[in-house]
């Protein structure tokens, strides 16, 4: 273990499980998010969609509805400057802000049924709603391109004419809907597969899914005389939105504030804006403060979906059980903008294993759908969903145990992955072990139409840059204010670091989530990474209090600066056993004057690996499969707050049976989405899913002080391939695409 | 648009007189009207039960409620069940079991505990299970939050028990 590393004994508030900071606010209805925002003079701005999956626009009359009572402002693409052809990292996902322009207001073309195509601010959102039939949109409709294989084919209709092939050898000649086409190489495939006894292979299919997260897209704008531009937003990234704005309105960031507010939950999905520019434009135009806010079924029309895939998979082993070589297509629904996870997803496919030979080819297809947002480990699920399920074939077919399969190829700190990169310190090999000697894992099954399946998956996470500032009060409380959004409990867990190295009691720290005018630049909370980052950073800020005090303390008693120790609270000297004053005698001397700073740019950290043990059982008649037991394995390095890791875990895990077995976007021919709503598009209910049994596994990443990893992600990996593999093994059919409904599993079994 | 209508009722215990249009639901004139923005709009349609209130002790989604039907009702929201000194004790369970994350489902999630509490003082997990199955939860697993009503549940059973 590194020096770095805060020594266990010392820890008063990580690894304990204090209340979340804004748990009263939220259970008592005072917590104040997106939705709720309200302001003097405020006008309600709604959004025109488009009802075509693929047209051009020939024209927009936007004149009756502006000559409508009530209606004070109507704003589409031309009331936006041009934007610059460039593309940046956000989250785990990308943003190109042409293309981030074109999705807020469409220009040339709509490319999905939903797209945003004009937005108005009126007096009440009943009258908004109501002028948007008044503007006039004529188009010229053109062939939806839907299905993702389809949309690969030269044959096929483009969306973008100037979109060509960005490929391993170079870019394409003629336009295409594959916009990138990545590849990764390692050893000799052809060998490897000659050298295998058993290869199975297969085509998976999965189709787009929503984040779903319960409060939609909030924006609320408003323009001071100064040239303020002041946005109130449920964004999972202050400054990403800041920035955002700032490149579609071609406008300074300094006179651009966003106000973070609390989110409704976001799971990558609230990474890219949608409504806070048109907000923004309305409100310029009318001199009133604007909110739009959008409803369930735009939410669900109009913003990010996982990807729908097609994922063809071939893998080969030995009798003795080693895999001698892999190799993937990942085909991954990019939606209308280039941008699908088909890196991430390819990252992760076969990461938890060493595999000495494969190539995996992910492809980058464009279809009228919308623009995909990352969904929790975004791309992974996905490709898991394939691998986890031929890796429990190839077991069964070799005759071996299928944990132990996985155990004879499961990589391990040094491993080279397929893309390249050598894993750090990973514990697959410990996970599977916990499986192995779990109760659930060796009682039997009890009745008929059950089956056991197991999964696991690995996640990369991310660290990038997070601020943190520490203010100390005369009374010896603190106040820490970060520059990420909170958007489950991470003001909580960023604080239990910052109280543990000020060695004070968790009390005494209050943590906020600040407006981009208040601090440095902070990175968007995805990826894993808040706690873990801007834990960092609150170490760091932490760190650079006490320095600053151990000065005022050498001063003070005229000691050299070396001499001055700190411990429980209590600053003394190694020069005189006679001197001590505690942290808070010290602040009240100091008149609360003393601060500290933590920008970090975390460029190292860890990913995290985890499984999944789950029963089913299988309704012969009616297809329906019943959740009955799930116990979720996974490494979160050390768990800052264990209940806190338990809920990303559980959420994640019925995020992931959601995946398998209910959700998934209906489409007709013509590219309308049929379930737009929480009724046809089923999230799982109570009612759907057992008690999830969470089990930590804490394996340290030596470079964070507390061996923290990020842990949001990882947990929606495994869920989906380790039911497919229980019913498999209830029914002894794979099914080859989510979601596993009745009517997939009926003409599975051959009822229907 | 329609006249607006004067509805007087009673709203977390205080009698208050509202305007309404007939087509605002019980949620917009909560929210937008009266400022009780606790209830929260998830679909706007019946699934989510983020907007969950009691009328006359009856759980209801407020979204599915015209503003005009409650004249001469007795609403309560989340905000009336606790106040700035005292937690409910359904709302403390929540505090307690970290029965939240985003937080956006629980105002819906308290009152319709409440409102089974109020009906079984001791539910089995299945009971909780499927009274609460209305309340669409997106973060938690709902691990937590059927803890959390058993706690509330325990938790309500000792103050009954302290006052005989």
């Amino acid at each position: 273990m590194s020096k770095k590393m805060i020594e266990r004994d010392k820890h008063i508030s990580v690894g304990t499980r204090p209340e979340r900071m804004d748990a009263k606010d939220k259970v008592t209805g005072h917590a104040l998010y997106g939705t709720d925002i309200s302001l003097p003079g405020l006008l309600h701005g709604r959004v025109l969609r488009s009802p075509h999956a693929h047209a051009r626009i020939v024209s927009i009359d936007t004149s009756k509805a502006e000559a409508l009572p009530g209606v004070f402002a109507v704003v589409i693409a031309n009331d936006l400057p041009e934007a610059d052809d460039r593309t940046e990292k956000a989250g785990e996902s990308t943003i190109n802000y042409k293309f981030l322009r074109d999705n807020n207001l469409a220009s040339d073309k709509v490319l999905y049924v939903g797209h945003a195509v004009a937005a108005l601010a009126a007096q009440s959102p009943d009258v908004a709603q109501t002028a948007l039939e008044s503007i006039e949109v004529e188009y010229e409709v053109l062939e939806p391109v839907l299905d993702v294989r389809h949309a690969m084919s030269d044959q096929t209709q483009v969306l973008h004419e100037q979109i060509r092939t960005d490929g391993p050898d170079g870019s394409g000649d003629t336009p295409s809907n594959i916009a990138q086409h990545i590849r990764h190489v390692k050893g000799d495939m052809k060998k490897g597969f000659s050298d295998a006894d058993v290869i199975v292979e297969r085509e998976f299919t999965t189709v787009p899914v929503h984040q779903s997260y319960l409060e939609s897209h909030a924006a609320t704008a408003v323009w001071g005389m100064d040239g303020t531009l002041t946005i109130y937003s449920s964004t999972q990234g202050a400054f990403l939105a800041r920035n955002q704005v700032s490149e579609l309105l071609q406008y300074p960031m300094a006179k651009i504030k966003v106000i973070p507010t609390e989110v409704g939950g976001a799971f990558g999905g609230k990474n890219p804006t949608y409504v806070e520019t048109p907000a923004a434009l309305l409100a310029r135009k009318t001199g009133r403060p604007v909110r739009v806010v959008m409803s369930r079924e735009e939410v669900i029309l109009g913003t990010g979906p996982g990807s729908g895939t097609a994922i063809k998979v071939k893998v080969g082993a030995t009798k003795l059980g080693k895999i001698t070589a892999v190799q993937a297509e990942l085909c991954y629904e990019a939606g209308a903008y280039p941008g699908s996870p088909v890196h991430p997803g390819a990252m992760a496919m076969f990461a938890a294993y060493d595999i000495p030979n494969g190539q995996i080819d992910g492809y980058d297809v464009l279809v009228n759908k919308p623009r995909v947002a990352a969904y929790r480990a975004p791309g992974a699920p996905q490709s898991a969903f394939a691998c986890e399920q031929i890796i429990d074939e190839l077991a069964q077919k070799i005759g071996m145990d299928g944990v132990q399969f996985r155990m004879e190829n499961a990589a391990s700190e040094g491993t080279e992955r397929l893309d390249g990169s050598l894993h750090k310190s990973i514990a697959i090999k410990e996970i599977l072990g916990v499986i192995e000697d779990h109760p659930h894992y060796n009682e039997p099954i009890e009745g008929p139409n059950q089956g056991r399946g197991v999964a696991i998956g690995f996640w990369d996470n991310w660290g990038a840059r997070s601020s943190v500032e520490i203010n100390v009060n005369s009374d010896g409380t603190v106040n820490l204010i970060s520059g990420s959004v909170d958007l489950t409990g991470s003001r909580t867990t960023v604080a239990m670091q910052a109280a543990d190295v000020l060695e004070i009691p968790f009390g005494n720290v209050k943590s906020s989530m600040v407006d981009t005018d208040s601090i440095s630049y902070t990175d968007t909370s995805a990826g894993s990474r808040t706690t873990m980052a801007t834990g960092l950073a609150a170490v760091e800020a932490a760190r650079d209090v006490l320095a600053k005090l151990k000065v005022e303390v050498a001063d003070m008693w005229n000691v050299s600066l070396d001499s001055v120790i700190y411990s429980k609270g209590v600053f003394g000297t190694t020069e005189s056993n006679l001197e001590s004053i505690t942290f808070a005698d010290l602040a009240a001397k100091l008149s609360g004057q003393i601060n500290g700073h933590g920008n970090v740019n975390v460029e190292n950290w860890a990913g995290a690996g985890g499984g999944t043990i789950v029963d089913v059982e299988v309704d012969p008649e009616t297809g329906q499969v019943k959740v009955l037991r799930c116990t979720a394995i996974q490494n979160a390095g050390k768990a800052i707050h264990p209940g806190h890791v338990e809920g990303q875990m559980q959420g994640g895990v019925v995020q992931g049976i959601g995946w398998a077995l209910y959700e998934g976007y209906q489409y007709d021919e013509l590219g309308h989405v049929l379930n737009a709503n929480l009724l046809d598009y089923k999230l799982p209910t109570s009612l759907d899913v057992p008690s999830i049994e969470a089990v930590i596994i804490e394996k340290p990443f030596p470079s964070n002080p507390y061996g923290a990893r990020g842990v949001g992600e990882t947990p929606i990996i495994s869920p989906a391939p380790a039911i497919a593999n229980a019913i498999q093994q209830a029914l002894g059919k794979r099914i080859e695409q989510l979601p596993m409904t009745p009517t997939t599993l009926l003409e599975k079994i051959g009822v229907i | 648009m329609s006249k607006k209508q004067v509805v007087s009722s009673t709203i977390n215990g205080q009698q208050v007189e509202f305007l309404t249009e007939p087509q605002q639901s019980l949620l917009e004139c909560l929210r937008d009207t009266l400022g009780l923005t606790g209830s929260k709009e998830g679909c706007n349609d019946g699934n989510c039960g983020a907007c969950s209130v009691l009328i006359d002790d009856r759980l209801v989604n407020a979204c599915l409620v015209l503003g005009i039907e409650i004249d001469g009702k007795d609403v309560v929201t989340v905000e009336g069940l606790s106040n700035i000194h005292e937690l409910h004790p359904v709302q403390e369970a929540f505090v307690l079991e970290d029965g939240l994350q985003c937080g956006y489902c629980t105002p819906g999630f308290i009152v319709a505990t409440k409102a089974l509490l109020d009906k079984n003082a001791n539910p089995t997990e299945d009971e909780i299970r499927f009274w609460l199955a209305g309340n669409l939860c997106r973060c938690t697993g709902y691990d937590k939050i059927v803890r959390s009503v058993r706690l509330a549940s325990q938790l309500m059973n000792d103050a009954k028990g302290d006052l005989s």
